[in-house]
């Protein structure tokens, strides 16, 4: 139901970052979602399409990167892969296990773009920004 | 033509993220427990807060409450009637608050300032999905359930029971007639939340409320 808030941030994001590519067209935005982000694949993809109309995204493709959810297990120390999102057991040593690492990201990887060959946009782009959250 | 990729790693919703950091850096100078409590239509959110602010009000803790609907402002109504300040957050049509939604209602909220609060509620729309995604700045999410909803509803929305910090079964007086399996409950909370705090609570008895009140006090203190 808030993928169209999603969609709309991840226009708003794509567009800021992209703006620093004079020339530039976007052709792909890759996300990282895990298992837990409470995104739904299929309305993202619709609420994609709607919400990047009539803005330079129109048209760039939407690829999602589904995490599954990662668990680190205090019992035996490791860290592991869960099948789904229904029980948070080591699937090591079966222990209830708390202690999320992945899983419920909800994050833009990177960006892919079309730009001209040579030319001032070239020229003046920046380097590829660098930015952690 | 040449294609560059640009590696951004940037949270979707970073704007949310940043001032939700924003709001709670605020709320803990000020010292002020921030709640965010969250569950389906129904589940007895409203009731549940009405006797909680009550009882604090008793107890002479001051408290607040934002609670967001997407329309009227029935339940700012209810919860004043408890005699502590209360405001509405009218979202018309959007399922869950957000941060800004949250800091634009404190920002012109006349006679209210976050430094004379010990505890604020903010009751989130009823919805078991989106608001897990929306930080507002709170120090403890609350996830309600009620005994009417079917034990296997932790299981069904493993999202926001997962990010919670406490999980509140309500209507706990109608667990008999409701045919409620108490220990597959219990169960299936910890199995998606593994060690969270669990209060088993009825507005209308005040069954439970006891523990839930002693849990704030506990988690308003300055540690």
């Amino acid at each position: 139901m808030h993928e169209l808030s999603i969609a709309a941030s991840i226009v708003d994001a794509v567009t800021e970052s992209a703006s620093a590519y004079p020339g530039a067209r976007v052709i792909a935005v890759r996300l990282r979602v895990g298992a837990l982000a409470s995104v739904v694949e299929d309305s993202l993809q619709f609420c994609w399409e709607l919400a990047s109309e009539g803005s330079p995204l129109a048209g760039a493709k939407l690829v999602i990167n589904k995490l599954r959810v990662i668990v680190h297990c205090d019992a035996c120390g490791t860290d592991s892969e869960i099948e789904g999102v229904q029980g948070f057991r080591c699937p090591q040593c079966g222990e209830l296990a708390a202690d999320l690492r992945q899983g419920r990201e909800l994050e833009i990887e990177s960006i892919e773009m079309d730009e001209p060959e040579t030319g001032e946009a070239e020229m003046g782009a920046p380097s590829p920004v660098e930015e952690h959250i | 033509m040449t294609t560059r990729i640009v590696e951004l790693r940037r949270g979707i919703l970073k704007k949310n993220d940043e001032l939700a950091a924003g709001l709670r850096q605020r709320f803990t100078s000020a010292g002020v427990l921030v709640l965010n409590l969250v569950s389906s239509p129904g589940t007895g959110k409203t009731a549940f807060l009405e006797l909680t602010l009550r009882a604090l009000r008793e107890r002479g803790a001051h408290a607040a409450a934002l609670v967001g609907d997407l329309e009227t402002d029935n339940d700012a109504r209810r919860l004043a009637a408890s005699g502590v300040p209360v405001r509405q957050i009218n979202t018309h049509g959007i399922c869950h608050l957000d941060a800004e939604m949250v800091a634009k209602h404190l920002e012109d909220w006349e006679g209210i300032s976050l430094a004379g609060l010990n505890y604020l509620f903010i009751e989130n729309v009823g919805n078991l999905v989106c608001p897990s995604s929306y930080d507002l700045g709170e120090r403890i999410r609350v996830a309600l359930l009620s005994v009417t909803e079917g034990e296997d509803k932790p299981l069904k929305y493993p999202g926001l029971f997962n990010s919670s910090d406490a999980a509140v079964i309500t209507k706990v007086d109608l667990a008999v007639p409701c045919g409620f399996d108490r220990e597959l409950a219990l169960k299936n909370i910890n199995e998606i939340r593994p060690g969270i705090r669990i209060f088993e609570t009825s507005a209308r008895t005040g069954a439970g409320m006891d523990d839930w009140l002693a849990y704030l006090a506990e988690q308003a203190r300055p540690s």
